[in-house]
């Protein structure tokens, strides 16, 4: 379940870019990396208070977000698809090795410590039955529950939040409108690469810190598609079921089954149902 | 003319290495309609999409307000007021009608006069009061037409650029739209350039007129005298004069070519 969610928020990352630019961005792993890594340095190297490393690493991530949109993503504006994907991944190479570079960091493994102990304490009363979690998997869920409410709220209540529903739905109108669409998209990326750092952060506790564990990205991609790429409740749902159906793989099935489990479940979503749980179709009328 | 508030220079746009566009110029006067008229492909479009900063002018000059636009981004021509409606609407589909007009106002902050604006476009178009829950992708063609030229009203702008209103209605919508463009140009004050495939209404309804053809301007007169013309009332309007011999000449050219 707690799985799950860091798979909701990374693929909720992938959606968000996708449905307002287009743009398929593989780095998203590499951004979650980046966030628990500057979450790290901020806790255990500089010795701050977890709560405010760990916003500090969610805000200084918004501003990389930021960057990278204007410095690696708007040269190649307009340029083919694939051209883009090729950056992304490129960019998501480059983040890794330069993580491993930086001094403190290193291709090592860390830890954060966080104020949640990883015991396990029962959710209802033992009289009902036993339904033990872990203060850490608690903790990654109601982050979950709150970041999404707080996403949805701002994509629904605010004027900026719904420029940027306008500007995905129909980039030239949004230029007509005289809606910043260059500068909306940064703040989207932004915005996504402050919910990677937040997953990042999440996930620290659970698979410690390393160069590679971006590599969780992929996970998050068949979530993404189950879910309806452009679908951000679809991205939710989608990441709670592949990582529920994970943990079922891997306590049911030989062992093995647990890894390939998501990419089953990829396939056979593409075969069945390929616009995904959530699809939106759109027509449009002339 | 020194009053006009949009002056276009010799405007040379491509589509890569194809020239749309070949050396235009026009004026659009303050209080105006202006039209341009012309069959697919002669550039009416693009004309448009220069002008709100869409596309680049390779040469010329495009003067709004005394301030040259050119080669600017959208958002920024859009600030400086001029509104696009743009060819076959392009509302926002899974934004509800109230929400497609406040995106109109991005640009604005003054919450009460935009409240007004709500209000006043409401007025125009009753259809969008009852509608403003609904997202804009079920409304009807006419009604997302009135919902895509209320949204650049709620701009406030000193000039609307209306591109083919008339696009896929039927011919009741289309006399209604343009009723309703006519009132709000006479009611508001609102200038307007406005370009057109159905010659009819466009002339009945603008003030000044040009003719585009294959990217140049072949004619350029008061809408008045080009209802008289003889070339308009053949080529553009269909209307055929029979000759003294009863029958139309086989051979029959468009004068200005």
């Amino acid at each position: 379940m707690s799985i799950g969610c860091i798979y909701a928020l990374v693929a909720l990352g992938f959606v968000l870019i996708y449905k307002a630019t287009e743009v398929v961005n593989f780095a998203q792993g590499e951004l979650m990396m980046l966030g628990a890594f500057l979450a790290y340095t901020f806790i255990s190297i500089l010795g701050w208070n977890y709560w405010a490393g760990a916003a500090a690493a969610i805000f200084c991530m918004f501003f990389v977000g930021n960057f990278v949109d204007r410095i690696f993503l708007r040269p190649v504006l307009g340029q083919p698809q694939f051209s883009i994907v090729m950056v992304t991944i490129g960019f998501g190479y480059m983040a890794r090795s330069a993580a491993g570079m930086v001094p403190g960091w290193g291709t090592e493994t860390y830890a954060i410590s966080t104020p949640f102990s990883s015991e396990g304490m029962s959710l209802v009363p033992e009289s009902v039955g036993s339904l033990v979690i872990s203060q850490t998997d608690l903790s990654v869920i109601i982050a979950t529950i709150i970041l999404c409410a707080v996403l949805y709220a701002f994509f629904t209540h605010t004027r900026l939040g719904v420029a940027m529903q306008a500007s995905s739905q129909n980039q030239l109108a949004a230029y007509y409108m005289g809606i910043p669409v260059k500068a909306v998209f940064s703040m989207i990326w932004g915005i996504s690469a402050a919910v990677a750092a937040a997953a990042g952060i999440l996930l620290a506790p659970t698979t410690l810190i390393d160069t590679s564990m971006g590599f969780i990205g992929l996970k998050a991609f068949p979530a993404a598609v189950l879910g309806g790429f452009g679908s951000i409740p679809g991205a939710v749902v989608g990441g709670l079921i592949i990582g529920i159906i994970e943990t079922l793989a891997g306590f049911y099935l030989p062992p093995g089954f647990k890894n390939v489990a998501a990419y089953v479940v990829l396939l056979v979503v593409l075969v069945v149902r390929p616009q995904g749980l959530f699809g939106q179709k759109t027509g449009k009328r002339v | 003319m020194s009053d006009a508030i949009l002056k276009v220079r010799n405007i040379e746009t491509y589509y890569g290495p194809i020239m749309a566009i070949r050396g235009i110029s026009l004026d659009v006067r303050d209080g105006q309609i202006a039209t341009v008229l012309g069959a697919n492909g002669a550039g009416k479009t693009t004309i448009l999409k220069t002008i709100s900063g869409i596309m680049d002018p390779q040469k010329g000059i495009v003067e709004f307000d005394g301030q040259e636009i050119q080669k600017r981004d959208p958002d920024w021509v859009m600030r400086q007021g001029i509104s696009h409606v743009p060819e076959g609407r392009e509302v926002f589909p899974f934004l509800t009608v109230q929400d497609n007009l406040m995106m109109g106002a991005y640009t604005r902050k003054d919450r009460d006069a935009i409240a007004k604006d709500v209000e006043l476009v409401h007025s125009y178009f009753p259809i969008l009061k009852e509608r403003a829950e609904q997202p804009a992708g079920q409304l009807s063609g006419g009604e997302q037409q009135m919902l895509s030229i209320s949204r650049a009203l709620m701009a406030r702008p000193k000039l609307m650029l209306l591109d083919e209103p008339s696009l896929g209605l039927s011919p009741r919508l289309v006399k209604e739209i343009f009723t309703i463009i006519k009132r709000l140009n006479v009611e508001q004050g609102m200038t307007m350039l406005l370009v057109e495939q159905n010659a009819n209404i466009a002339l009945h309804t603008a003030d000044f007129g040009y003719v585009l053809e294959v990217g140049r301007i072949v004619m350029e007169d008061t809408t008045d005298n080009l209802l008289q013309k003889e070339d308009i009332r053949e080529f553009y309007l269909g209307i055929q004069d029979h000759g003294v011999r009863g029958k139309r000449r086989w051979k029959k050219r468009k004068t200005w070519r």
